[in-house]
């Protein structure tokens, strides 16, 4: 029996399979314990500060409620050396393909906080000038509400951006046979979704 | 740079002549995203070798369409859009508008409300230079100087969170009076906060005044004269950097800085207003934290003397919104409401024009409004001191290295979201 | 109010240009007369030499431009021009201050440039170009400041709609490409 042959009964598993996803389980669990641990306590911010969420991202670096308890305190702005952008600030239009260029200047992987109503979805400005959210153009992982939110809330949209981190590249468990050996079959997405690390699938 | 005949740039050496004119120049981009802490803003610099030939500075990267939204917003929804302008002092936005507003229905308002308005004033003040002066440090890698700003400000916050709701914009006043009333906690706040500040400004004192590297890295870098400074349109503390005696708290007085503000003849408000005649980046440092202090003396005075009374003018001219008390239990204090809150209902102001200016810590913030009779300004223009003062950074920094270009861009002080609106 | 008496400009100027009509007039009518500030309206064609004299008369010195804008009065009620470019003038020796409006209109509506006389009419003139298309002569380097390059209309123009023209929606969309 190889690996790759379907058995004529799906639900009896072979010691391949089993070794395969007990072999998987340890590769999640020491992937979630080293890349994605390391990553999640490093997250260093792009601070895309446009306008007044620009100063609450700033004071939620300050003492008070120091971000650098999350290992985010090196705010770089240089976007080669970050992994987390936060939008924070309208996006006028004249602004908006900077961005885009920053975002693809940021190198894999990257997440990316929408910070405050204006970026999330244009905030009180309805009006020519202000991008209606930035996810009109851009992916975001997490939006944080608030116009502008305290700081406590950009710290929980950090902690929601940790656990995606955490998370990342990790099988969920229904897909893996619930961890007794068998192999359901999995529909391919209509898009393909490159999951873990380059090279590896 | 241009001088005017007659003034002399002491610090002359800070800045030269090109060996080879006309040599290799290069053109660099900074921004509009850049380490520099001050949002927007992109200069494009010709440069020859570390000095800077010719700078550009485009703007507009966070043109929001503020004055267009003032024409579809009613006086007291304005405000809140106003908060989104200055916002490192909203509250001196806020003071602002209405009391341009103030002016354009042609109505005073009480002395208790003066009072706590000029006091939210000065605390927007010291929020504003407190920041300024933090980042221009923070720019200059003086990280700590940045920390200690803050931490005082998160004082601030809890005072405004206190006094309106919300800690960063407030939106607190309306027409003819304010959203709240100033608790007595809020009072102990505020007496607890003169008390701690004056440590903390020691502290960052001591950090950069006599630090070498910072008097090294301000000392005659972006002078502008007097005359110039006039000429560009410069106000506050940029302006009374370069000995430009001028302050609309003295020249053009209002609120408690007036004389007779409670009509029973009470004194204005005692004062110093520091001016220099350094003219470059230091001088404006130097000029702030004087302010600073000058602010807290204010606060000092005022928080021991809020007359009594109400905050707003009285209902009856329906420019504020009734005691709820009358709301819920009278049906005239019903329609009363409601005549002020529906959208086809509100103010209705007199056609005419008028414009309204107080000293913020940036300058002359003002509001120039026009109205055709309707609820919404016809025209509410903000005269954005951060956009005129703006307009003569390319001959700050002409001759000037790169790194200086950091330096004159936090003195300066400016808010993108003012300067593009 | 002392700041707002400009009985002496106005003096100065009836003086000097007796042949124009400058219909000064407060902004606004307001109970205490000694608070109204007074607005006088100057011809496009003598504006040049109206603001020279304003800046170097020895009455006026209005040494600095407080705010240069434009007001459309296309949907005022008894309004006969349509852009009142709108000059705020500043004397920070004396300390008083003076309003001005220039009115032109469509097609085509041009204001001689200020920037000869101060420096700092330089973006606000761009600003006024750029909101409501009204031109600069000798302004010099008279492009658009807070919209974006390739963008068309006059947003503070009456006609001009709140949430635009659809300009807003004309962006290119980034996938993502990884998780």
């Amino acid at each position: 029996m190889g690996l790759g042959t379907t058995p004529a009964a799906p639900h009896l598993a072979s010691k391949d399979d089993v070794l395969t996803t007990r072999l998987d389980h340890l590769m999640d669990i020491l992937r979630q314990g080293t890349v994605n641990w390391a990553r999640r306590n490093s997250l260093w911010p792009m601070p895309f500060a446009t306008a007044c969420c620009g100063i609450e991202l700033m004071a939620t670096g300050a003492s008070r409620y120091d971000i650098a308890r999350f290992g985010a305190e090196a705010m770089r702005f240089t976007p080669r050396q970050c992994d987390l952008m936060i939008v924070a600030g309208r996006v006028a239009i004249k602004m908006m393909p900077v961005l885009q260029r920053i975002y693809l200047q940021m190198t894999e992987p990257k997440w990316v906080i929408s910070m405050g109503a204006c970026a999330c979805t244009g905030g009180v400005f309805d009006n020519y000038a202000v991008v209606q959210g930035v996810d009109q153009f851009m992916p975001v992982d997490v939006y944080v509400p608030g116009c502008p939110p305290r700081p406590e809330t950009l710290l929980e949209g950090v902690m929601a951006i940790q656990r995606i981190v955490d998370n990342d590249g990790i099988r969920p468990s229904r897909e893996r046979g619930g961890g007794r050996g068998l192999r359901l079959a999995v529909t391919a997405p209509a898009v393909p979704v490159q999951l873990g690390l380059p090279g590896e699938n | 740079m241009t001088q005017v005949a007659g003034q002399s740039n002491p610090f002359a050496s800070a800045t030269y002549a090109p060996e080879e004119p006309g040599g290799d120049l290069w053109t660099l981009n900074l921004g509009p995203q850049h380490p520099a802490t001050h949002t927007t803003l992109r200069h494009v610099l010709e440069l020859d070798g570390e000095r800077v030939v010719k700078c550009t500075v485009h703007i507009g990267y966070l043109h929001s369409g503020f004055e267009k939204q003032g024409e579809h917003l009613n006086y007291n929804q304005y405000v809140v859009i106003t908060d989104r302008m200055n916002y490192v002092s909203p509250i001196a936005n806020n003071i602002a508008w209405h009391h341009a507003v103030e002016r354009l229905f042609d109505i005073e308002i009480t002395p208790r409300c003066k009072v706590v308005r000029t006091l939210m004033a000065e605390l927007a003040r010291i929020q504003d230079h407190l920041l300024c002066v933090g980042a221009a440090a923070l720019d200059l890698g003086g990280f700590t100087a940045f920390l200690y700003g803050f931490n005082e400000r998160e004082r601030i916050y809890d005072i405004t969170e206190e006094l309106s709701g919300s800690r960063f914009h407030t939106s607190w006043t309306r027409v003819g009076g304010a959203l709240s009333d100033i608790s007595p906690r809020c009072i102990e706040m505020i007496r607890e906060f003169v008390r701690v500040l004056p440590p903390a400004l020691d502290d960052v004192e001591k950090l950069l005044n006599r630090n070498r590297i910072f008097v090294e890295r301000t000392r005659g870098i972006g002078y502008i004269s007097t005359e110039n400074a006039i000429n560009w349109g410069l106000t506050g503390p940029l302006a009374r950097a370069s000995g430009v005696r001028r302050d609309l708290r003295k020249d053009e007085p209002y609120l408690c800085y007036a004389d007779n503000w409670d009509g029973k003849g009470a004194t204005a408000l005692d004062f110093k207003v520091p001016i220099s005649d350094l003219g470059d980046v230091y001088g404006r440092y130097l000029v702030r934290l004087e302010e600073i202090r000058q602010s807290l003396a204010m606060i000092d005075k005022l928080v021991e003397n809020i007359p009594p009374g109400p905050m707003n003018v009285l209902a009856g001219d329906k420019l504020t919104l009734p005691d709820k008390r009358e709301t819920y239990f009278s049906i005239e204090g019903l329609i009363h409401h409601f005549e002020q809150v529906m959208t086809n209902r509100g103010h209705r102001p007199q056609v005419g024009e008028a414009y309204g200016a107080n000293e913020t810590a940036n300058g002359e913030l003002g509001y120039y409004v026009v109205s055709d009779g309707g609820n919404c300004a016809y025209r509410a223009r903000c005269r954005p001191p951060s956009f005129i003062n703006y307009q003569c950074f390319p001959t700050l920094v002409e001759g000037h290295q790169i790194s200086d270009v950091i330096a004159v861009l936090g003195s300066m002080n400016i808010i993108a979201a003012e300067l593009d609106r | 109010m002392d700041w707002l008496n400009v009985d002496n400009v106005l003096a100065a100027l009836a003086e000097r240009f007796a042949a124009v009509e400058f219909q000064p007039a407060p902004l606004m009518r307001l109970k205490d007369a000694s608070r109204q500030q007074t607005c006088i309206r100057v011809p496009a064609d003598q504006l040049i030499a109206v603001m020279r004299f304003l800046h170097d008369d020895e009455r006026c010195r209005f040494d600095q431009l407080a705010d240069l804008t434009c007001v459309d009065y296309l949907n005022f009620p008894d309004a006969a021009d349509r852009y009142g470019v709108t000059y705020m003038l500043l004397s920070t020796r004396i300390g008083h201050r003076l309003w001005a409006k220039c009115f032109v209109n469509d097609p085509a509506p041009e204001v001689p440039s200020v920037t000869g006389i101060w420096k700092g009419a330089e973006w606000l003139e761009r600003e006024v170009w750029d909101m409501f298309g009204v031109k600069f002569a000798g302004h010099g380097d008279l492009r658009r400041i807070l919209t974006w390059e390739g963008f068309e209309a006059h947003p503070l123009r009456k006609d001009y709609p709140l949430r635009g023209r659809g300009e807003r929606e004309n962006y290119e969309r980034i996938e993502r490409e990884s998780a």
